[in-house]
């Protein structure tokens, strides 16, 4: 391998990484391992939700997610097993990390320190984007203004003590996957990166050459569609343009300084879950988009596996996707050329064309105030939420051709998905006892003294305006869980709920299926004596709100009345806002496979309120094997990524209102 | 089919509701909103059985987009949560004109107290009426007054809703963010005379909201006053902050005892019927149907005299002898009355 890849005429490929991570700490290592020795190049952590959002996995918040979407990270011993083999003096680690951010990269300072490695040495990523968290991730937790804080002091720090730490990741990644069109992704990333960088300049202790050295350290995080003719212009554009922000915005004039850096993870949004092994071929396309023109192409590659719309990839499946990644670097000519495009006036033109509209929604963004503010006055949101609005009807109306899905449904059976295929990895359920019985283990044995002071010490010192990162490392060394850190953060912050960008949207022109369905829903709402309402809500620590919204409009448009209570609700919660709202149904997404625990539950507190005859149907990510098992627990629709058609998901909600109203 | 009229039935959920039980809280709400015909008798049975002592204090929570609302609101939950009162809040959505469907979010934006068992929350789409408020938020209100210490209304907007919200609140609070130029338009558009406490909001702004303040009191100095013995206090604050919350729960429950000693409240509730009366009367029959109970003084005469009753009993009992009097006298009204 090495000899083919270190001959003189070809590039260097880019780094290869896989974003994973599951159960527990000392199952993802094993993962790790197994990955690099097949030939990845890098690591890409995933973090499970409750690590993501602040708590302990003891915390009931965290119920039914430990160790599901990514593994489960406590305390500095969690991260130690993490990387136990691995030297981090070494490896290049990312971090998809963002309201913790600060906390995570002080245990990881923490865990190299204990192997003996200085944290100058480390090299990595910390996503640390908190603006695409309000817009579409949802793993926000603190209000904008103090997010921008941590942010900021993050990179302050690293550019001096960690100088080869990428501290920020501005993803437009997130805001593909929310529906933004090629131009809201350049515009609203670039708007979010210059968020950060106004508030690093105006910081007392920043000269201009510190600036330079920040502004050279933001890296992106990009996502690249199958129109990878398109998505290969847009990242030439956004090289430009970021080059221009800081020529003129910033007067950064180091050349070095002003390369746009940037990794790619390549659309999950497009899988489909119909003839899933078409998604094997999409995500080989939707990686020449990013490395096909040596002048825009990624750093670094993540690609998704062909079965992410079915559930949790197995190791083979990662693998195939390394795969991918491999012979496309080192059997494929393309590392050996210059820029295939140069010269091109196709591309130029289309190139061009994306960098003025670009240019134009940036100011707009800018004019208005920038992106924090674009963020609080669900600007930017309902403009996502209005493009994703617009695409799932090009879908639903035939206008954008989706292979296997609207078009060309005929289909053998796939053998990958057959009975007993086993195609999707299962997490042990018995993770999350693993972890909460470890995590009391090692509050038993840390000197509780020491933890409570470096508590102390760190709400100090945020409540005095110093930077987070130094006492954060030091609780880190003194035991502090990533539930406790959060908690002060919390405390003197706040938290934050933003704005849904769903009571905006523009009712959609009704098609003649819509109209069908709406003449359903009056004539059911005379009969019911009041009109039809519905609850859209999200249990558990999932923030994946696109599904959600998308129904919350899509009901709204049919002429229900919608109760969306957004995102990180208790099932308590829920069955207290259906009491209270009066609904005739409730809708919940989860995307985070933790279905089976959180649905049951609010099937069941719903039947101990008394309510026992209230319809739920459910959405998500769900294997058929758990659909049916929900289905036996009293749900009473399961939807799942093949359902693109929410017109008719409406019309068998109006079914199943009239079915328990029957009579 | 019509279902008989029960009594029995009524007094029992009236009861329930009383006794602050949530189910029977919402239940009753439903009821109140259901318009079949045949589920009429039922629902103004309820509404009699509430009427007489929904005790609860109504507070209105209006002001212009973005002056903070919500957040003022789930402050002022907050902090009667945190004196043990138990708290209901009716929020006030737009529905689309076009699809009847609408999108209710306040719930979210109210944030934490949502989420608090002492805090009950409906929200309601504003349906057909352009102002902002829905036709059932009367009706809502009475079922949340009899089983709540307070209840809130936040309606959408600026205009028309002041007047409206005005005759199903005892005290109306207006959100006022200081930036210049909105006074004068809120005299403009005749609002002032409506409030009995303002919230000068966002007073982390500095010296931008005490003039704010100061302009507002000579504004009231100056201007039409509902209750001309009584001049509104202004009030500074931050609802994000939590700043000035605790001295404006003091004037509302201050304003309550005003009304309560003197200061009219029986008067307000009366005035109150009346309007209710009067719009959905007009609503149905329009001026032309409302004449033919002769003049105007007769109908506040009517609702006087029609004692405990609930508001859309007298309607439904007005509505009966408009609908006989333009059919021509002894003609045998609609049991219905729809």
């Amino acid at each position: 391998m090495s000899s083919i890849a270190s001959r003189p005429e070809r590039d260097r490929p880019w780094m290869f990484r896989t974003y994973s991570g599951h159960s527990s700490a000392k199952a993802s290592n094993a993962l790790y391992r197994s990955n690099l020795a097949k030939g990845q190049t890098g690591l890409s952590v995933a973090f499970d939700l409750p690590t993501q959002t602040g708590y302990d996995s003891d915390h009931p918040l965290s119920r039914g997610e430990v160790g599901k979407v990514g593994v489960p990270i406590c305390h500095i011993d969690d991260m130690q097993v993490l990387f136990d083999e691995i030297p981090l003096e070494k490896m290049n680690t990312s971090m998809t990390i963002n309201a913790t951010a600060a906390w995570l990269l002080s245990l990881y300072v923490a865990t190299a320190e204990r192997q003996g490695t200085d944290q100058s040495a480390l090299r990595g990523t910390t996503q640390n984007d908190i603006i695409k968290e309000y817009l579409s991730r949802g793993t926000f937790v603190f209000p904008p203004e103090a997010s921008m804080r941590l942010t900021s002091e993050i990179v302050s720090y690293t550019v001096d003590h960690v100088p080869n730490w990428n501290p920020m990741n501005v993803c437009s990644y997130h805001l593909q996957e929310a529906g933004a069109t090629p131009v809201q992704e350049i515009a609203y990333s670039m708007a979010n990166a210059i968020s950060i960088l106004d508030v690093v300049r105006e910081m007392p202790d920043v000269d201009h050459d510190t600036l330079s050295r920040v502004f050279g350290r933001i890296s992106f995080f990009l996502n690249a569609g199958i129109r990878f003719v398109e998505e290969m212009c847009k990242c030439r554009a956004m090289n430009r343009l970021w080059e221009e922000i800081g020529r003129e915005r910033y007067g950064i004039t180091n050349e070095k300084m002003l390369r746009l850096r940037y990794g790619v993870q390549v659309n999950s949004l497009g899988l489909t879950e119909a003839q899933p092994e078409n998604n094997i071929i999409r995500i080989a396309l939707e990686a020449l988009g990013v490395t096909l023109s040596k002048r825009a192409r990624t750093r670094s590659l993540q690609l998704p596996a062909w079965n992410e719309a079915l559930g949790l990839p197995r190791p083979w499946d990662q693998q195939l996707s390394l795969r991918t990644q491999q012979i496309l670097a080192y059997e494929t000519d393309l590392l050996e050329y210059g820029d295939l495009f140069d010269g091109s006036h196709v591309v130029e033109t289309k190139t061009d064309q994306l960098l003025d509209e670009a240019r134009q929604e940036l100011q707009a963004v800018l004019d208005m105030g920038g992106a924090v503010t674009a963020v609080e006055n669900a600007y930017m949101k309902q403009k996502l939420v209005e493009s994703q609005t617009g695409r799932l009807r090009a879908i639903e109306s035939g206008d954008l051709t989706v292979v296997g899905v609207n078009a060309y449904e005929e289909a053998v059976d796939s053998p990958l998905v057959e009975e007993g295929a086993g195609s999707i990895l299962k997490v042990d359920e018995s993770a999350e006892r693993d972890q909460i019985e470890a995590l009391e283990a090692f509050r038993n044995r840390r000197n509780e003294a020491e933890a409570e002071r470096a508590l102390a010490n760190l709400e100090s010192v945020i409540k005095n305006g110093g930077n987070i990162m130094a006492p954060s490392i030091e609780a880190a060394k003194a035991g502090v869980t990533t539930g406790e850190w959060s908690q002060v953060l919390r405390d003197v912050f706040g938290e934050y709920r933003a704005p849904t960008g769903v009571v905006a949207a523009p009712v959609s022109e009704a098609s003649e299926d819509v109209s069908q369905v709406r003449k359903r829903v009056d004539d059911l709402s005379t009969r019911l004596g009041r009109r039809l309402k519905i609850l859209v809500g999200k249990p558990g620590l999932d923030g994946h709100s696109n599904g959600a919204e998308q129904i919350a409009v899509k009901a709204r448009d049919v002429g229900m009345e919608v109760v969306y209570d957004g995102i990180r609700l208790t099932p308590q919660e829920i069955v207290q806002s259906a009491q209270d709202e009066g609904v005739h149904v409730i809708g919940l997404s989860i995307l985070s496979g933790s279905h089976g625990v959180l649905v049951t539950d609010v099937v069941e507190k719903l039947a101990a309120a008394g309510m026992g005859d209230l319809p739920v149907v459910v959405g998500g990510i769900i294997p058929e094997d758990d659909a049916r098992k929900l289905e036996e627990a009293g749900v009473r629709r399961v939807y799942t990524p093949k359902d693109f058609d929410l017109t008719r998901i409406m019309d068998e909600i109006v079914d199943v209102v009239a079915e328990s109203n029957a009579g | 089919m019509t279902i008989e009229p029960n009594a029995e039935a009524a007094h029992a959920l009236a009861e329930r509701v009383r006794a602050g039980e949530r189910a029977a809280i919402s239940e009753a709400l439903n009821a109140v909103d259901d318009n079949r015909a045949s589920h009429q008798p039922a629902r103004l049975a309820l509404l009699d059985a509430l009427a007489p002592d929904a005790s609860g204090i109504r507070v209105g929570v209006t002001g212009a987009p973005g002056a903070g609302k919500s957040t003022l609101l789930d402050a002022l939950v907050s902090g009667l949560r945190a004196r043990g009162r138990s708290v209901g809040v009716l929020a006030v959505d737009p529905s689309s004109q076009r699809t009847g469907g609408a999108l209710l979010g306040d719930r979210m934006r109210l944030g934490s107290s949502a989420r608090d068992a002492g805090v009950f929350l409906r929200s309601l789409a504003a349906r057909d009426q352009l102002g902002g408020l829905s036709e059932i938020t009367g009706p809502s209100l009475d079922v949340l007054s009899a089983a709540l210490d307070y209840v809130f209304v936040e309606t959408v907007g600026v205009g028309q809703s002041e007047a409206q919200v005005i005759d199903v609140v005892d005290t109306l609070v207006f959100v006022a963010q200081p930036a210049a130029g909105d006074l004068i338009q809120f005299m403009k558009a005749g609002i002032l005379e409506w409030p009995d406490l303002f919230f000068v909001n966002k007073s982390d702004l500095g010296d931008v909201a005490t003039r704010a303040a100061a302009e507002l009191r000579a504004g009231l100095d100056l201007g039409h006053r509902r209750d001309p013995d009584r001049v509104p206090p202004v009030l500074c604050g931050s609802a994000r902050d939590g700043l000035g919350i605790d001295a404006l729960i003091d004037g509302i429950e201050e304003h309550t005892v005003y009304l309560g000693s003197g200061g009219g409240g029986d008067a307000r509730r009366r005035a109150g019927r009346l309007a209710r009366v009067e719009q959905a009367l007009l609503a149905r029959y329009g001026r032309y149907g409302v004449a033919q109970l002769g003049p105007a003084k007769r109908l506040a005469t009517r609702v006087e005299q029609a004692g405990d009753v609930s508001v859309e009993r007298i309607v439904d009992d007005l509505g009966r002898e408009i609908e006989d009097a333009l059919r021509g006298a002894g003609a045998p009204g609609d049991a219905d009355g729809a």
